[in-house]
């Protein structure tokens, strides 16, 4: 393909061209002005006073009371268990998963990419369905006898870290799942053929050589759950406030600016730090698929002690079980029923949505249509959808284009600079959205742009930027060698190589990253709680509205649309970046 | 020693370290491996020879026990060890790609099998030190497998197999992925540590010349069966088959089917030809083997063969000329030192003597 055009000395037009990092000069921009900004401005806030003078009064006042410390302490203890349980949930799926042939894996890959992108509220509606006193546990185990009087288990803890497990399990498994598809499996048969059981051999070599994924997922689970509040929200009592909620309260209630910019310091320095701890002990580029580079440290030490001795205790208290534990249906039974938990709950939903009942009851005394029929005849509703189509399809083309060409900043110019360009763009996945939410918030206000579907779209392009940079920049790298060649050799012909021949080969990709954008847009919240409302609310805004106010089925038929516009996009993206790859 | 003999054997033979017994394997319709016979006696290094997946990794595998058999079983030093599981067995294998653990040192990959068989501490460190000296490698020892050369990775490879002293040695094309004089290098190694160790070794190569260095004999595979097992000396002087043959060295194979009842001549397409005395072929057809350096120029021998030289290759000690016969058969004949070579393009006779031909099925 490059034949025709290699005629051109390389060296000449290397010097007249530009650096390639110049692609990723519009994103770069357009996050610094819609993502870092207002996030440094909202937690500088968090210092000014009444009169606008330096002041520590939100800090001391956070100090004093130890309400604010209790939601802190909640909020950093139900991340830590979340992170604890679903890498625990998760490492057994990811090492089942891992262990299938490749075609296999792709398709069984849908069952947890369908849960991750399916959308909260209606992951966080499905439980309220099935906790709730009269829901379908209580319901069908009070009928079975299976216990006396309804479970307990909505509106408290436990309810919290169901649905955080739930909504984080997938995040885990995608994040391990890398790692673990490039651990060589023939070290585990030489370690046995050097002498050590299996279950020593999975210790000391598999599962050492996973530690990177599951740390990451570790990180990036505790730094996502430190952000949530729908979950809380619904599926927690009073107890289990957590600092997101009392952001939001702040904002929209109190309007005390200064203070929602004190606890978002605080959150954003509590992500720091987890941070800061995870890059010592592990090295931050392991999170962005690099290598773990072993170290004499003492710490290593240590680490490998412990190991040793995991792995003599697991082999001991395993002995005894023998073939029992090791065998190969045990973890495709583990692994099916944690995709079970995974899949059904939300599957629930869809029957409820067709329910001829004004009630939630599962299950449903009959079906009708009369739930989609009051959804679709609702203004309201109907207003609703029309917008978050709306907004995203535009998030979708503006995220696709600047993350697109970060992607492409990155695949062609690799120097120095790669490593924190790419850190930048993946920036707003790491920091709480709420946080960005409400700096945003901040901005917009002064801008005029609150309640504008202008406002909504910066808002979710900045959220779906690290998803189609991460898309399009996967297609690339399978697409590598040759676009080397073709900028090697093609020099100040680069745009036309652009569109004439890369975008043609990495077509899948972006249009993954298009479908990818569309969906987090679709099922956005936070931004919207803040930037929408009144009369331009989206569907998922509507819907937050709605289900604090009274669950209802009309919720149950929305729900299900969501579900499957959602689901059908992502099979259909899916079906592309696949495509794509094969192609090259 | 041929298959046969060792069927019969079965075992029995008083010094035989490792036998495997008619051990087959398939996966679903496909046959990986039919059921094969082996016996190794104490100390030989027996190299499994044979084309891309004619089996011998599912061999190996079958041996060690990582892969469960469909058939057979495997025996060493008398005892039946079909049912020990890969750990408990007393073998060691070495991976075509090393397989050294990336998250530990030379040192610590080497210690490994000594940890897991629960050393104490100073015999670990005695005895992972001569194991590294015996490979050269004691400088190296706190580097990571990733900070050592290919050549210098293979060699922990074979520290950590030789460090616990098993009693029979599986090497899975140790040497595949190294470059030629590497190759030839690791080889002698390979050959001292044999020497040295004294242990029984099963070696898989689809290297002929490899096969022919390295080995006390050859287990030669083909199609997911053994087609001969023999001294290179046997199988190169007498190949049981064309493809044995064809495998190792150079040879001019000549099929054709015999003439008379007698079977004592063999006609073929380039003329009919007197096949060895007191040879034996069961069917109709057969083919007859001539390896180069018994052809001979002119017309001297039993059998003659005529041709057009279309190539001549001086080779220092030795000089090869290809003849073509017709449009798709060729021939190879060694020149003796000394003798002139033809033109190019010049018309020959060849000959060779009756007996010196093989004749196989
Ligand atoms: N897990 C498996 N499932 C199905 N067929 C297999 C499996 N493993 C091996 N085979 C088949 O068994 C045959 C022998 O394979 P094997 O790996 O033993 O060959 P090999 O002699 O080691 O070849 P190579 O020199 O390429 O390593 C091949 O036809 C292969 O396709
Ligand atoms: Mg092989």
């Amino acid at each position: 393909m490059t034949t025709t055009l290699d005629t051109m000395p390389v060296s000449r037009m290397r010097s007249r061209a530009l650096h390639p990092y110049w692609l990723a000069a519009p994103g770069i921009v357009f996050l610094a002005i819609f993502f870092v900004y207002p996030v440094l401005k909202l937690m500088g806030l968090s210092v000014v006073g009444a009169d606008n003078s330096f002041s520590l009064a939100a800090f001391s006042r956070i100090g004093h009371t130890d309400v604010y410390l209790r939601v802190l302490a909640v909020t950093f203890r139900i991340s830590l268990d979340t992170a604890i349980y679903s890498l625990l949930l998760g490492y057994p799926l990811a090492y089942w998963l891992a262990g299938r042939p490749d075609r296999q894996r792709g398709k069984l890959l849908i069952f947890v990419t369908v849960p991750f992108w399916t959308s909260y509220l209606v992951k966080t509606f499905a439980w309220m369905i099935i906790l709730g006193h009269t829901g379908v546990i209580n319901t069908v185990g009070t009928q079975l006898g299976l216990f006396g009087q309804p479970l307990e288990i909505l509106h408290n803890r436990t309810g919290v870290m169901i649905g955080m497990v739930h909504a984080m399990v997938p995040l885990a498994v995608m994040t391990m799942l890398p790692v673990m598809t490039s651990i060589d499996r023939r070290l585990v048969s030489a370690a046995q053929t050097l002498g050590a059981t299996p279950v020593r051999a999975f210790w000391l070599v598999y599962f050492k050589l996973s530690l990177p994924g599951v740390t990451a997922a570790g990180l990036l689970i505790f730094i996502s759950s430190l952000g949530f509040f729908i979950v809380p929200a619904f599926l927690g009592g009073r107890q289990d406030t957590m600092l997101a909620q009392l952001i939001i309260t702040q904002v929209q209630e109190m309007l005390n600016w200064s203070f929602a910019g004190a606890l978002s310091v605080l959150m954003v320095g509590t992500a720091l730090v987890a941070c800061l701890v995870y890059d010592k002990f592990f090295g931050l580029s392991t999170i962005s698929g690099g290598t773990v580079r072993e170290n004499k440290s003492w710490l290593r030490q240590v680490g490998l002690a412990i190991l040793g001795g995991v792995a003599a205790a697991v082999d001991m208290i395993a002995k005894p079980f023998g073939r029992l534990l090791g065998g190969r249906h045990i973890l495709s039974i583990v692994s099916w029923t944690i995709i079970a938990f995974l899949v059904l709950p939300t599957l629930l939903v869809i029957p409820l949505g067709f329910t001829s009942s004004s009630f939630l009851e599962f299950p449903p005394p009959g079906y009708s249509w009369q739930w989609f029929s009051t959804y679709f005849n609702s203004p309201v509703w109907i207003s609703a959808t029309v917008r978050s189509f709306g907004v995203a399809a535009a998030t979708a083309v503006l995220a696709t284009c600047v993350g697109g060409l970060a992607a492409l900043a990155l695949a062609y110019g690799r120097g120095r600079w790669s490593g924190p360009i790419f850190a930048f763009f993946l920036a707003p996945m790491i920091v709480p959205r709420i946080v960005i939410a409400v700096g945003m918030f901040y901005l917009f206000a002064n801008l005029g742009l609150v309640a504008s579907n202008i406002g909504l779209v910066i808002g979710h392009t900045v959220l779906a930027i690290p998803f189609t940079m991460v898309t399009v920049a996967a297609t690339l790298k399978t697409y590598d060698t040759r676009l080397d060649q073709a900028a090697a050799t093609l020099g100040a012909n680069r745009l036309r190589t652009l569109f004439g021949v890369t975008m043609p080969l990495i077509k899948g990709g972006l249009v993954a990253a298009l479908l990818i954008a569309f969906i987090t847009s679709f099922d956005e919240l936070t931004i919207a709680i803040f930037v929408s409302g009144g009369i331009t609310t989206t569907l998922p805004k509507q819907m937050w509205d709605d289900m604090i106010l009274q669950l209802n089925p009309t919720l149950a038929a929305v729900s299900v649309t969501v579900f499957v516009v959602v689901t059908s996009l992502l099979i259909i993206a899916e079906r592309f970046r696949r495509s794509s790859s094969q192609n090259l | 020693m041929s298959v046969a003999n060792d069927t019969k054997m079965n075992g029995a033979r008083a010094d035989a370290k490792l036998v495997v017994d008619q051990l087959g394997k398939r996966y679903g319709s496909v046959t990986a491996l039919e059921p094969t016979t082996i016996s190794v006696p104490q100390g030989e290094l027996l190299t499994l020879l044979g084309p891309s997946g004619s089996g011998k990794t599912t061999l190996l595998q079958l041996i060690c026990g990582l892969t469960p058999a469909s058939s057979g079983r495997v025996i060493i030093d008398g005892r039946d060890q079909s049912a020990t599981p890969v750990y408990k067995r007393d073998i060691g294998l070495v991976f075509q790609h090393y397989a050294l653990f990336p998250h530990l040192t030379v040192y610590e990959n080497v210690a490994f099998p000594l940890k897991m068989r629960g050393q104490p501490a100073a015999e670990i460190v005695r005895r992972v030190g001569e194991a590294l000296d015996m490979v050269h490698l004691g400088h190296l020892a706190e580097r990571f497998p990733r900070e050592l050369s290919g050549g210098q990775q293979q060699r922990v490879a074979l520290a950590r197999c030789f460090v616990y002293q098993p009693s029979v040695i599986l090497m899975d094309e140790p040497l595949g992925a190294l470059d030629k004089k590497l190759r030839e290098h690791m080889q002698i190694e390979i050959k001292r540590l044999h020497r040295e160790s004294g242990a029984t070794i099963v070696y898989v190569t689809h290297d002929q010349e490899e096969a022919l260095a390295l080995s006390d004999r050859i287990c030669l595979m083909n199609h997911a069966k053994v087609e001969q097992v023999g001294t290179p000396r046997e199988i190169y002087e007498s190949p049981k088959t064309a493809f044995a043959a064809d495998f190792i060295g150079i040879s001019n194979i000549l099929r054709g089917k015999f003439l008379n009842g007698a079977r004592t001549t063999l006609n073929t397409a380039f003329g009919n030809f007197t096949v060895p005395a007191g040879s034996a072929c069961a069917g109709e057809s057969a083919a007859l083997v001539v390896r180069p350096e018994h052809m001979r120029l002119g017309v001297r021998g039993d059998n003659a063969i005529k041709g057009v030289v279309t190539e001549i290759v001086y080779a220092g000690s030795e000089t090869r000329i290809i003849a073509r016969l017709n449009e798709e058969a060729q021939l190879t004949l060694r020149l003796p030192q000394g003798e002139a070579p033809p033109r190019l393009g010049q018309q020959i006779d060849v000959s060779w003597e009756r007996d010196l031909a093989v004749l196989v099925p």
